[in-house]
C-alpha cells in the first residue's frame, strides 16, 4: 500500500472531527473520498499532509502510513520533505491557491528546486515540460505571468503543475474541480487520471460529486460526519450501495430520464462537530432508521469483495433511491 | 512600468496648481497680517498702508496669488517680511535638520515595526505577542512632546548617556528619532501583525506548507512580503510627516526645523514663509504618496493593471 490511513483521529482542542477513519490507496489506483461539506473529507487530507497546526487541530490516534513510514513518527524536516516531493496536494480554489504576486513558472519551479537535486535552468525545463504536458499553450510565455492573467482552468493546471513539479508518489486532489466551468472540470479530470496511468501515482479524489467519482475512481470511501460509513469498489457502490447515505448520494446525481422534480437532495444538513447526534450520525436524516441507530454506532460490516458498509440494515441491499 | 510611473508623475500637475491656491488662499484668509509685526503701535493708517504697498499686499488677493505662483515656477518663494530674508534661505537653513530626524524617524518606525510585528504575529497569543503589542498601544497614545520630556529626564538627566538637546552632535539624534518615530512605529506595528495574519490565512499560504517550504521562508518570503504592501502605504502617508511633522519634538529638544519655522513665521503672519513653508508640506506629501504608489506597484503586479 501507497497510503494506508488506519482508524485516524483528528481534534480541535475538546472537540472530535475524525472519529476515526480508515482508507488506502495503491500506485495507480484512485480512490474516491465522497461526502458533503463538513463530512471530514478535507480533514483527512490536511491529516495527510500533516498540516493540521495550521488550522489548530491534531492527530489524537491511529495512525498514517505512507510507503510503509509512518508519517505520525517524523520530525518535522522529515515530514517537510514528504510534503512535495512525496505527496502533492491540489486545492479546491484556483481562484485563491497561487501566490498573486510571484510568476506561475517560478511556483511551478520552486516545487522543484525543494525536492529534486536540480538547479534553477533545470527547474525551469522540467517546468516548460510539464507546462507542456498538461496542455498548457503558450508554455513560454505563461511561464511569465502571473495567476491574475490566467483564466481558471489554466490557474488549476498550474496548480496541478506546482503539485507535480516535486515528483511525488501520492497525489491529494481536494474538490479539484469545484471551481471551475463545467466545460473545464472534465479536461482536468481527464488529466489527472491519465497522469496517474503515466506516473504510476496514487490519487485520492476528494468530491462530493458522485457522477465524477463514477467516471475516474476504482475505489470510494464514503464519509459523513467524520468516519467512513461505507467504502468499496465504485462498481460495488454503484451497483449495490449498502448505507442509506451512498444510496441518497447516488440518488443526488441528475440523469437525463428523470421527469422534472424527480431530482431530490438529502433532507436535513450535517451536524455541527459540537452537537454530533448520537448512534449512527446520519440517523436524524435516515429514511429506513430504527431505534438501534439511536444509541448504538453501527460497525463497518463486510457486504461484499471488499465491500463494506456502517449500517445495521447492510444486510439488506436497497436500490439507489 | 515606465509608462505608469510617467502617468502617475503627470497626474501630480494638477494637484500641484490646486495645492497652491489652497495653500495661498489659506494664508491670506487668516486674520491679522504681517506689517503688525513690523510697525510700532501708534502708526497712522496711511504709513501702513504704506508699508503695504511696498509689499504688494494693497492689490488684489488674484493679482498676489499670480505674482507669488509665477515667482514660485522659477524656483523662488520670495522675500520674507518680517525676517527680511529670501523664503528659500531660511527653507535652505532648515531643511536638512528636519529631513534627517524625519527621515530617520521614519526608517526607525518602518525597521522596528516591521519587525516586532512580523514577530507578534509569528508568535501570536503568547506572551511575547503580548507584550509587544502594549508597547505598540502605549506608543500609539502617548503624546510625543511628553514622551520627548520623559526621556530626556531618563536618558539626559538621570543617566547622562544621552545630550538634553541641541543638534551639534549625531548622540543629540538619538531621543528625538525615538520620539518622533515612536508614534509611527506603533503603526507599522500594528498593520504588519494584522496583515500577516491575515495573509497566513489565505489558500496559497496553505499551498506553499503543502509544496514543503520551510515554515520560515513562508512566513518571511511569502507572508511577510504581502502584509508589507499595506504597510507601505502607511509610510508613504508619513512621508509627507518627515518634513514638517515634528514641530512639537523640536520645541522639546530645542532643534531647528521646518516645523519650528512655520510655527514661528504664522505667529508673526509672514506670508512667503508660511505658504513656502506648506508648499514644502504638500510637496513631501505628494512625493510621499507617489513613491508608495510606485513601491507598491512594483510589489504587486495587479495593482500595474488595475490603474492602467
Amino acid at each position: 500500500m501507497l497510503l494506508s490511513v488506519e482508524n485516524l483521529q483528528v481534534q480541535f482542542g475538546r472537540l472530535q472531527a475524525l472519529a476515526g477513519v480508515s482508507f488506502s490507496v495503491n500506485r495507480g489506483e484512485v480512490l474516491g473520498l465522497v461526502g458533503e461539506s463538513g463530512s471530514g473529507k478535507s480533514l483527512s487530507a490536511m491529516a495527510v499532509m500533516g498540516l493540521l497546526p495550521l488550522s489548530g487541530g491534531r492527530v489524537s490516534g491511529g495512525s498514517i502510513h505512507f510507503d510503509g513510514t509512518d508519517l505520525g513518527s517524523l520530525s518535522p524536516k522529515a515530514y517537510r520533505k514528504i510534503r512535495g516531493g512525496k505527496v502533492a496536494l491540489v486545492t479546491q480554489n484556483p481562484m485563491t491557491s497561487l501566490d498573486p504576486v510571484v510568476r506561475v513558472g517560478q511556483q511551478i519551479d520552486q516545487a522543484a528546486l525543494l525536492h529534486l537535486p536540480v538547479d534553477r535552468t533545470e527547474a525551469k525545463a522540467r517546468t516548460l515540460a510539464l507546462m507542456d504536458r498538461l496542455r498548457i499553450p503558450n508554455a513560454e510565455m505563461v511561464y511569465t505571468l502571473y495567476p491574475h492573467q490566467l483564466s481558471g482552468g489554466l490557474r488549476q493546471r498550474i496548480v496541478i503543475a506546482m503539485a507535480l513539479a516535486g515528483e511525488p508518489d501520492l497525489l491529494i486532489a481536494d474538490e479539484p474541480t469545484t471551481a471551475l466551468d463545467v466545460t473545464v472540470q472534465a479536461q482536468i479530470i481527464q488529466l489527472l487520471i491519465e497522469l496517474v496511468q503515466e506516473r504510476d501515482l496514487g490519487l485520492v479524489l476528494i468530491t462530493h460529486d458522485m457522477g465524477v467519482v463514477a467516471r475516474t475512481c476504482d475505489r470510494v470511501a464514503v464519509m459523513y460526519c467524520g468516519r467512513i460509513v461505507e467504502t468499496g469498489p465504485v462498481e460495488a457502490i454503484f451497483a449495490s450501495p449498502r448505507h442509506p447515505y451512498t444510496r441518497a448520494l447516488i440518488g443526488c446525481i441528475p440523469r437525463h430520464d428523470m421527469a422534472p422534480g424527480d431530482l431530490v437532495g438529502i433532507p436535513g444538513v450535517v451536524p455541527s462537530v459540537a452537537a454530533m447526534p448520537s448512534g449512527c450520525r446520519f440517523h436524524p436524516r435516515c429514511a429506513q432508521a430504527v431505534s438501534r441507530c439511536f444509541t448504538e454506532v453501527p460497525p463497518l460490516s463486510a457486504a461484499g469483495d471488499n465491500h463494506a458498509s456502517a449500517c445495521f440494515l447492510t444486510d439488506q441491499p436497497g436500490e439507489a433511491s | 512600468m515606465a509608462d505608469y510611473v510617467l502617468r502617475r508623475i503627470l497626474a501630480l500637475i494638477p494637484v500641484f496648481f490646486f495645492v497652491t491656491v489652497v495653500v495661498f488662499m489659506i494664508v491670506h484668509l487668516v486674520p491679522g497680517d504681517p506689517i503688525d509685526n513690523l510697525v510700532r503701535i501708534g502708526v497712522t493708517p496711511e504709513q501702513k498702508a504704506l508699508i503695504a504697498a511696498r509689499y504688494g499686499l494693497d492689490q488684489p488677493l488674484y493679482l498676489q496669488y499670480w505674482r507669488w505662483l509665477t515667482l514660485v515656477l522659477q524656483g523662488d518663494f520670495g522675500s520674507a517680511i518680517v525676517l527680511r530674508r529670501p523664503v528659500m534661505d531660511l527653507i535652505r537653513e532648515n531643511i536638512g535638520y528636519s529631513l534627517t530626524l524625519g527621515g530617520l524617524a521614519l526608517c526607525f518606525s518602518a525597521l522596528v515595526g516591521i519587525t516586532t510585528g512580523a514577530i507578534a504575529a509569528a508568535w501570536r497569543n503568547t506572551l511575547v505577542d503580548k507584550s509587544i503589542m502594549g508597547v505598540v498601544l502605549l506608543g500609539s497614545t502617548v503624546p510625543a512632546f511628553w514622551l520627548g520630556l520623559l526621556l530626556i529626564l531618563l536618558f539626559a538627566v538621570t543617566l547622562g548617556w544621552l545630550p538634553v538637546s541641541g543638534a551639534k552632535h549625531w548622540t543629540a539624534l538619538i531621543l528625538p528619532v525615538v520620539t518622533v518615530g515612536l508614534g509611527g512605529m506603533a503603526l507599522v506595528a500594528r498593520v504588519t501583525r494584522v496583515s500577516m495574519m491575515d495573509i497566513g490565512r489565505q489558500d496559497f499560504v496553505t499551498l506553499l506548507h503543502a509544496k514543503g517550504v520551510p515554515a520560515w521562508a513562508v512566513q518571511v518570503r511569502h507572508v511577510l512580503r504581502h502584509a508589507l504592501i499595506p504597510v507601505v502605504t502607511l509610510l508613504s502617508l508619513r512621508i509627507g510627516l518627515i518634513v514638517g511633522g515634528s514641530v512639537t519634538v523640536e520645541y522639546v529638544f530645542a532643534r531647528p526645523g521646518i516645523g519650528s519655522l512655520l510655527i514661528r513665521a504664522l505667529g508673526q503672519r509672514d506670508y512667503p514663509v508660511v505658504q513656502g513653508c506648506l508648499l514644502m508640506l504638500a510637496m513631501a506629501v505628494m512625493i510621499g504618496t507617489l513613491l508608495g504608489d510606485l513601491v507598491q506597484a512594483a510589489m504587486d503586479p495587479r495593482q500595474r493593471e488595475e490603474s492602467r
